[in-house]
């Protein structure tokens, strides 16, 4: 593996705390604990909106699939969408869609601009209509805070997952509401939870120091993806396109590659001076993007 | 000094229980109620995870070893080197080579389990420097969070020491400047106090001295860190409000055990039954589900693998050279002009259906196959339906009955055919009209068109032929018009 930083995106004030690759492969948007949402030419490293937002945490963000619009939210307990225009200033256009009773700490666009998952302080995860704010879902059966998402990559994407404070993955149906499949195995907080690229399992990261794999046909814990060097808490994890790499950012700074078949770390990324608190492949695969306390974003290939 | 400050916390903590004896059972009550919370931290399981290590680096035998060192005129008390310790993790953990046992030592330093005995840095080279293991008193796992009078306090001993290695350094000096002046009114107090530790300090033995005025400044490098220095107490926001949840732990009360009734309310009570019960629900669920083995599922992550291998850039070099790497976007320019169209491109499509209609071009592609065959229908149908999904809720009963009157009315004009189970289920649904009204029905088209239509487009010679190359027969106006609707979307983000 010769996987080396490739940019380094300088610019927040403080703690990066979410990212997110926009469809056209070049573009990220960040949110950091200084109330900035900037976006990113990462290819470039300009800065191309930097938008301040009514809270100083704003601890999730997350692209439209058109690439026009962009959510975030934090402890404002809102998500508030961005439609994004050269022209404009960014925050004329800014609109509030839904509120939760705790803080956002994650959210998604569900394969259409026109509506956003979100997962919450509350226990709960919502589906919220952009236009109206209409709230269309709730999903109620996690028993502490929400801490990630990620959306099924089948066809018709009616599933997603869900990782919380509880140590429980939940797998939801959009349509219904109801839980329809739930894994236990880690020992703490669950930080992030993300569908293989097949959509037959779900990789976890939590603070227990362990990345799993979870598979949904065989209803169990398939894989663990842990060594006894490695004591601190994972906060992100991403898979390569073929599913056979998995990447894990930690909170001892470093990312750690693994083979998700053989269960071996392949490499360790060094670079970031501060937790990783977010880590996602672009979305051509092309590379990976990591977001650090250290107050930058670097991309790797 | 150790004793003293044990004396102060036990002083600032004691508050707490003395104010009246109601309180204090109250706060005693809940740590036992629900001691999981406070146990399972993420911050405490990392600390205890260090302890461990910790104490297995300080054991009289098979540890680090620990010296006295002589040195001029004085000694150098309880010591150990750089590279002795940075030796004993590679030989003790499973730590793959020197810069992750460097980086581990670091880590551990940063949170104050070790320090180099004269340096406000906390971290660890692998030669010759001084460390020295701190005391379990000052372990971050004992929740300290200092406030600023201690701080003050402490400083302002600092300067009541004419010794060389108890100077401030500048980044103190200018601490101790601002503390003083927020304190101002407090200042004769901290004063005294200083003091009066100073008193005792002095009356150790030297030896016993250095050890632990270097402990105590390890420990406020831990939590007043020298700036450019990352300070390791602090938490994650996230974590920081579960904690400040109160909530969370009665939340945890009600599912977890029943005896807690007396004190909960009915309406938790009802809760936590429809909890059990939902419970009850998935596991039940879970019991009648069919599960595959864990070997057939491995089996299929590694078919997964070698199917996708090819497109995976951390394993295969792209087609055009990796933009990242490269610093040119020919990579992403070429799949937009799509002049030429790449046989890895149009071999994914035979991987499946979805494949096949995620890319523009394949759509397209499939769309003309269909029109060919006179069944485009279904593919009509069912991107109707994905298109439904993903509109403003305010036009989704339009769209419902559009569908409805285009696709499976006994009057559409495009009708398609799906099984009488499938039409029912969706005749009912009309009744709500909501965006998931047809997935029924769209879910059995799905599945007709994937082991119907898509399978002989696989074998057909359109697809070959496109495969082999020969994109002649394909209208070349066709892919450009996408492809120039793709690039204009592209061109407003």
């Amino acid at each position: 593996m010769n996987i080396k930083p490739r940019r380094t995106l300088k610019g927040h004030q403080a703690k990066v705390l979410c990212s997110d690759w926009s469809p056209d492969k070049r573009h990220i948007v960040s949110s950091s604990q200084d109330g900035k949402m900037i976006i990113w030419d990462a290819f470039t490293t300009n800065k191309e909106h930097a938008v301040t937002m009514p809270t100083t945490w704003v601890m999730a963000c997350a692209y439209a699939p058109s690439g026009n619009l962009v959510a975030c939210g934090g402890l404002d307990n809102k998500v508030t969408v961005y439609p994004l225009s050269m022209e404009d200033d960014v925050t004329v256009k800014k609109k509030t869609v839904g509120t939760h009773t705790s803080y956002m700490s994650c959210c998604t666009f569900p394969n259409s601009d026109q509506q956003i998952l979100t997962g919450s302080g509350d226990s709960t995860c919502a589906l919220w209509d952009v236009e109206s704010g209409q709230l269309l879902q709730s999903f109620h059966g996690h028993s502490a805070d929400v801490m990630a998402i990620d959306l099924a990559p089948s066809e018709t994407g009616n599933t997603f997952v869900s990782g919380s404070c509880d140590k429980m993955v939940l797998i939801w149906d959009m349509r219904s509401g109801q839980c329809v499949q739930s894994f236990e195995g880690h020992e703490s907080d669950v930080n992030s939870v993300k569908f293989h690229p097949s959509g037959d399992a779900v990789a976890t990261g939590s603070d227990d120091a362990t990345c799993r794999l979870f598979d949904l046909r065989a209803d169990k814990e398939v894989a663990i993806y842990s060594k006894e060097s490695i004591i601190f808490g994972v906060n992100s994890v991403d898979f390569s396109v073929s599913g056979r790499l998995l990447f894990a950012g930690y909170n001892d700074y470093t990312v750690n590659v693994w083979d998700t078949l053989k269960c071996v770390r392949i490499c360790l990324l060094y670079g970031h001076e501060n937790r990783v608190s977010c880590l996602q492949v672009s979305p051509d695969g092309t590379a990976l993007s990591t977001g650090s306390w250290d107050y930058t974003l670097r991309v790797w290939a | 000094m150790v004793t003293m400050n044990s004396e102060k916390v036990a002083a600032k903590r004691k508050p707490d229980s003395n104010n009246g004896s109601c309180m204090g059972t109250s706060v005693d009550e809940e740590s036992v109620h629900h001691p999981t919370t406070s146990d399972d931290s993420p911050n405490l399981l990392l600390y205890r995870k260090m302890e461990k290590i910790v104490e297995k680096m300080q054991d009289e035998n098979t540890g680090v070893p620990v010296k006295t060192v002589k040195s001029f005129m004085s000694k150098i008390p309880s010591v150990f080197t750089g590279s002795d310790l940075i030796m004993w993790m590679m030989k003790n953990l499973d730590v793959e080579d020197q810069q992750e046992a460097l980086h581990l030592a670091h880590l551990m330093a940063s949170h104050g389990y070790f320090f180099p005995i004269d340096d406000h840095i906390l971290t660890v080279k692998n030669d010759n420097t001084f460390y020295r293991f701190q005391t379990p008193y000052f372990w971050p796992s004992n929740c300290w969070e200092p406030e600023n009078t201690d701080y003050a306090v402490y400083l302002c001993k600092r300067t009541m020491q004419n010794k060389t290695r108890l100077e401030l350094a500048d980044y103190e000096a200018e601490n101790l400047a601002r503390l003083q002046k927020m304190f101002s009114r407090k200042w004769e107090f901290i004063f005294m106090q200083a003091e009066a530790q100073s008193k005792v300090d002095k009356k150790r033995d030297k030896l016993e001295r250095k050890v632990l005025d270097s402990q105590e400044r390890a420990f406020w490098d831990v939590h007043r860190p020298m700036p450019g220095c990352v300070n390791t107490t602090e938490i994650d926001i996230k974590k920081a409000c579960q904690m400040n949840k109160p909530i969370h732990g009665i939340k945890n009360m009600t599912v977890d055990s029943r005896k807690m009734s007396p004190s909960t309310s009915e309406i938790e009570n009802k809760v936590s039954i429809d909890i059990l019960k939902k419970q009850v629900e998935l596991l039940k669920a879970r019991l009648d589900r069919r599960n595959i083995k864990v070997s057939k599922a491995a089996e299929s992550f590694i078919a997964y693998y070698e199917q996708y291998l090819e497109y995976d850039c951390f394993f295969v070099a792209p087609e055009y050279p990796n933009p990242w790497i490269s610093d040119s976007p020919e990579l992403w320019e070429q799949e937009k002009l799509a002049k030429d169209i790449s046989a890895r491109r149009v071999k994914r499509w035979a991987f499946s259906l979805k494949e096949l209609l995620q890319d523009p071009l394949g759509r397209e592609h499939f769309i003309k196959f269909l029109d060919k065959e006179f069944s485009g229908e279904n593919l009509k149908f069912w991107e109707a339906v994905q298109e439904l999904k993903s509109l403003p809720q305010s036009e989704v009963q339009n769209k419902v009955s559009e569908i409805w009157a285009e696709f499976l009315a006994p009057d559409a004009s495009c009708p398609i055919n799906v099984d009488c189970q499938s039409y029912e289920v969706t005749k009912k649904n009309m009744e709500t009209l909501d965006r998931w009204s047809f997935d029924c029905s769209a879910a059995h088209v799905y599945h007709l068109m994937k082991s119907d239509s898509y399978s002989r487009y696989l074998r057909s010679e359109m697809y070959k032929d496109f495969l082999n190359g020969s994109k002649k027969k394909t209208s070349v106006k066709g892919i450009r018009s996408i492809v120039s609707f793709t690039a204009r979307k592209d061109n407003i983000t």
